[in-house]
C-alpha cells in the first residue's frame, strides 16, 4: 500500500497513478493562497470570515482544516471550490483561477450531507456529473461501475438513496465526486452527520481510497482524532476573524490501522492540535 | 352460562341497537300497519325477521368472513326490500319502516367495521379498501332514495337517485353532446393552454427576474378578478362557442400554475445547487436535472387545483351565452323548466368527470414523484 507521506519528507514517496508526477517544485503545488481575505456583508456590519490566509498544498497531500465553528474552515474550502469569491488576496488552484479549476472539473466536492437526488438511482446519481460533462453512455457506465467498486457499493446500483443507510449514501456521494476523475477531493465534514462506528469505518476506507487514487484531499473537520488519523498536515484555524493559527505536520507513516489512535505518537500530535485550538481560541493580548 | 358467555357472545353496540330497532319494527309490522301504502304485510314481516335474525347472529362470536356475509345479506337484503316497498307509495312510510331502515343501516355500519377493523387482516386489504367506501356510497344512495320517496320530498327540491339514474339512461345522447362541448372542447383545451403557458412563463420569469417582478402583481390581480366579470367579456371577445369558455379556463388556470411552478423552482436546497455549480452546469442543465424534478410536487398541486377550477369555470361560463349545447347551458335552462332530474344528471356527470380527472392526475403524480417522502415505500 502506497500512502504518500506529508510533503516535508516527500522525496521518497511514490505518487500513485492518476496525478501528474513531475518533480518540479512549482508544479507540485495544487492550491496556493496568498493573504486571502473574505468579508461577508451582513445586516449589522460586515463579518470577516477569512483573514490573511496564506497556504500551499502540494499534489498528493491530505490536508485537514480544523477549528471551532466560525473559524472559516468551510469558507476557505468554498473559496478553493469557487463557491465563494474572496474579497482580497490571491488564490491559484491547479495552476489557474478557482473558477477555471471548477470549469475544468479539477475537484470533486463532498458535502456534509450526501445530497443525492432522491429521484435518481445510486448509479444515476454517480452518473450525474458525467451527464453534465456530456460524456458518452458507455464511458459513463464504465466510470460509474469503477467508482462504485472503489467505495464498495456494487450491488446497490439500482437502489434509490433513501433505501440506503447514511453511511452508504455518503459513500455514494464520494463515488460521485470521484467519477469526475478530479485531481483533488474537497471534503466538507463529510462524516459529521454519521455515528462514531460508521465514521471510523469510513475513515479507514477513505485512507485506502486516498492511497489507491493518490488524489490531493482537503478535508474540513472539527474532530481532532479524525484529523490526526487521516492527514499528512493539519491546519489549525481560529475564529473572529477566521485565520490560520498553526500548521502541524502529521507524520504517522503510510500504514495507519485504527489502533494507531492509541499510540503515543498519535496522542502527541493530537495533544498539539488540541493545544493549538485552545491557544487560537483564547482572546488576543 | 357463566362459563359459556365469554366464548359464545360477542355483543357490539351497532348490532344491539339494530336488534332493538328491528324488534320494534317487527311489532309494528305485526300490528297490521304496513310499512308503506303499497308494501304488503308478508314483505314487511320478512324484512323485520331478516333484520332481527342478522342482528342477533352478529352478537355471537363468529368468524369475520361469516359475520360479514350475514351482515351483508341482512343489511342490503332488507334495504332492497324496503326500497321496493316504496313503489307508488310516495310519502307514506310509517315509523316501522324507518325503524327497519335504521336497523339495516346499523348492520351496514357493523359490516364496515368488521371488514376494516378486527379480524380480516390478510392479503384482501386492497379489495376491502374498495369495498368499504363503496358500502358508504351505497348507503348514502339508499337513504337518499328512501327519504325522498318515503317521506315525500317534493321532486323539485330533491329528486330520488333512481329518477336521476333513469334520466341519465334516457338522455345519454344529450349528456354525451354536452360532455364533448364542455369537457372535451372548453375544459381540456383551456386547461392545456392555461397550464402550459403558466408553466412556460414561470420558467421565463425564473430565468429573467425582472419578468417575474413585473408579472406577478399583474397575475395576482388577474386571478382576483371575479369569473362572473370575465366570462361575459370573453364571450364578446371570442364568440358564443366553446372558445370563449376555453378562454375563461385559461385565465383561471394560468395563475395557479405560474405561482406554484415558481414556488417549486425556488424549493431547491443550497447544497444541491452548490453541487451543480461544482460541475460547472449551465442554467438549463441545473433546471432540467435538479430544479424541475424538485418542483414536480408543486406542479402537480397546480395541475390538481386547476382540474377542478377548469370544470367549474367552463360550466359557469356557459351561463353567459352559449350555443344550445353544453353542461352549463343544460343546467341553466333545465332549472328554468323545472326538469330537476336533468340538472342532477348533469351534476352527476360533472362529479364523475371531475373525480376521474383528479384521480388520473393523482395516479400520474404518484408515478412521477415516487421518490417524494409522502409516496416512498
Amino acid at each position: 500500500m502506497n500512502i504518500a507521506p506529508h510533503t516535508s519528507a516527500s522525496n521518497g514517496s511514490s505518487v500513485p497513478q492518476g496525478s501528474s508526477t513531475q518533480d518540479d517544485a512549482s508544479d507540485r503545488k495544487v492550491i496556493s493562497t496568498r493573504n486571502l481575505d473574505l468579508t461577508f456583508p451582513t445586516a449589522d456590519g460586515s463579518v470577516q470570515a477569512l483573514s490573511d490566509i496564506t497556504l500551499d498544498i502540494d499534489r498528493g497531500e491530505f490536508v485537514s482544516l480544523i477549528g471551532p465553528s466560525g473559524c472559516g474552515k468551510t469558507t476557505l474550502l468554498r473559496v478553493i471550490a469557487d463557491l465563494e469569491k474572496p474579497t482580497g488576496g490571491s488564490i491559484e488552484v491547479n495552476g489557474t483561477t478557482p473558477e477555471g479549476a471548477r470549469q475544468d472539473g479539477a475537484y470533486g466536492y463532498v458535502f456534509q450531507q450526501a445530497a443525492l437526488f432522491p429521484w435518481r438511482t445510486i448509479e444515476a446519481n454517480v452518473a450525474l456529473p458525467l451527464e453534465v460533462m456530456g460524456l458518452k453512455a458507455e464511458e459513463r457506465a464504465r466510470r460509474v461501475r469503477s467508482n462504485l467498486e472503489l467505495v464498495n457499493l456494487i450491488g446497490f446500483e439500482k437502489k434509490f438513496p433513501w433505501q440506503l443507510s447514511g453511511g452508504m449514501q455518503q459513500r455514494a456521494s464520494i463515488a460521485r465526486a470521484l467519477a469526475v476523475e478530479p485531481d483533488m477531493l474537497l471534503m466538507d465534514e463529510p462524516f459529521g452527520a454519521l455515528d462514531e462506528i460508521v465514521r471510523d469505518h469510513l475513515n479507514e476506507e477513505l485512507l485506502k481510497l486516498w492511497a489507491t487514487t493518490g488524489k490531493t484531499v482537503v478535508f474540513v473537520t472539527h474532530s481532532i482524532p479524525e484529523a490526526v488519523y487521516l492527514s499528512t498536515r493539519i491546519v489549525v484555524m481560529s475564529p473572529r476573524p477566521g485565520r490560520i493559527h498553526e500548521i502541524i505536520d502529521c507524520d504517522l507513516g503510510a500504514d495507519r490501522p485504527l489502533e494507531i489512535r492509541e499510540s503515543p505518537q498519535f496522542l502527541k500530535i493530537a495533544h498539539r492540535v488540541r493545544q493549538g485550538l485552545a491557544a487560537g481560541h483564547a482572546p488576543e493580548a | 352460562m357463566h362459563a359459556d358467555a365469554p366464548t359464545r357472545l360477542a355483543p357490539n353496540w351497532q348490532a344491539l341497537l339494530a336488534f332493538l330497532a328491528a324488534l320494534a319494527s317487527l311489532f309494528s309490522a305485526l300490528a297490521a300497519t304496513p310499512f308503506t301504502a303499497t308494501m304488503d304485510g308478508t314483505a314487511a314481516l320478512m324484512v323485520a325477521a331478516l333484520l332481527v335474525g342478522a342482528a342477533a347472529l352478529s352478537n355471537l362470536r363468529l368468524s369475520a368472513a361469516l359475520e360479514s356475509a350475514i351482515l351483508a345479506i341482512g343489511s342490503f337484503g332488507a334495504a332492497w326490500l324496503l326500497l321496493g316497498g316504496l313503489n307508488e307509495a310516495f310519502g307514506t312510510a310509517t315509523l316501522g319502516y324507518w325503524l327497519a331502515l335504521l336497523a339495516a343501516w346499523l348492520l351496514g355500519w357493523r359490516l364496515v367495521s368488521v371488514l376494516s377493523g378486527d379480524g380480516v387482516k390478510t392479503g384482501t386489504s386492497r379489495l376491502i379498501a374498495l369495498i368499504v367506501p363503496a358500502i358508504f356510497g351505497l348507503w348514502i344512495l339508499i337513504f337518499w332514495e328512501a327519504l325522498t320517496r318515503g317521506a315525500g320530498v317534493p321532486f323539485v327540491l330533491l329528486p330520488p337517485p333512481s329518477a336521476i339514474g333513469l334520466r341519465i339512461a334516457a338522455a345519454t345522447d344529450i349528456l354525451a353532446a354536452d360532455f364533448v362541448q364542455t369537457v372535451v372542447k372548453a375544459v381540456l383545451i383551456g386547461y392545456l393552454i392555461g397550464c402550459l403557458t403558466g408553466f412556460l412563463v414561470a420558467i421565463l420569469a425564473d430565468r429573467y427576474r425582472f419578468f417575474a417582478n413585473g408579472l406577478l402583481p399583474i397575475g395576482n390581480m388577474v386571478s382576483a378578478l371575479p369569473m362572473i366579470g370575465i366570462a361575459p367579456i370573453m364571450v364578446i371577445w371570442f364568440g358564443f362557442d366553446w372558445h370563449s369558455k376555453a378562454a375563461v379556463v385559461v385565465v383561471m388556470t394560468f395563475f395557479p400554475m405560474l405561482v406554484n411552478t415558481l414556488a417549486g423552482l425556488a424549493a431547491t436546497g443550497h447544497m444541491e445547487r452548490d453541487l451543480m455549480r461544482t460541475y460547472g452546469a449551465s442554467h438549463w442543465q441545473v433546471l432540467g436535472k435538479l430544479r424541475l424534478p424538485v418542483a414536480m410536487p408543486f406542479i402537480f398541486n397546480a395541475l390538481k387545483i386547476n382540474s377542478t377550477l377548469a370544470l367549474i369555470g367552463a360550466i359557469v361560463a356557459e351561463f353567459f351565452g352559449t350555443p344550445v349545447v353544453g353542461m352549463g347551458f343544460r343546467i341553466s335552462t333545465e332549472v328554468g323548466r323545472m326538469n330537476l332530474d336533468m340538472v342532477w344528471a348533469e351534476i352527476a356527470l360533472a362529479a364523475i368527470v371531475g373525480s376521474l380527472f383528479y384521480g388520473l392526475l393523482a395516479l400520474l403524480e404518484r408515478a412521477v414523484t415516487f421518490w417524494h417522502p409522502s409516496y416512498r415505500q
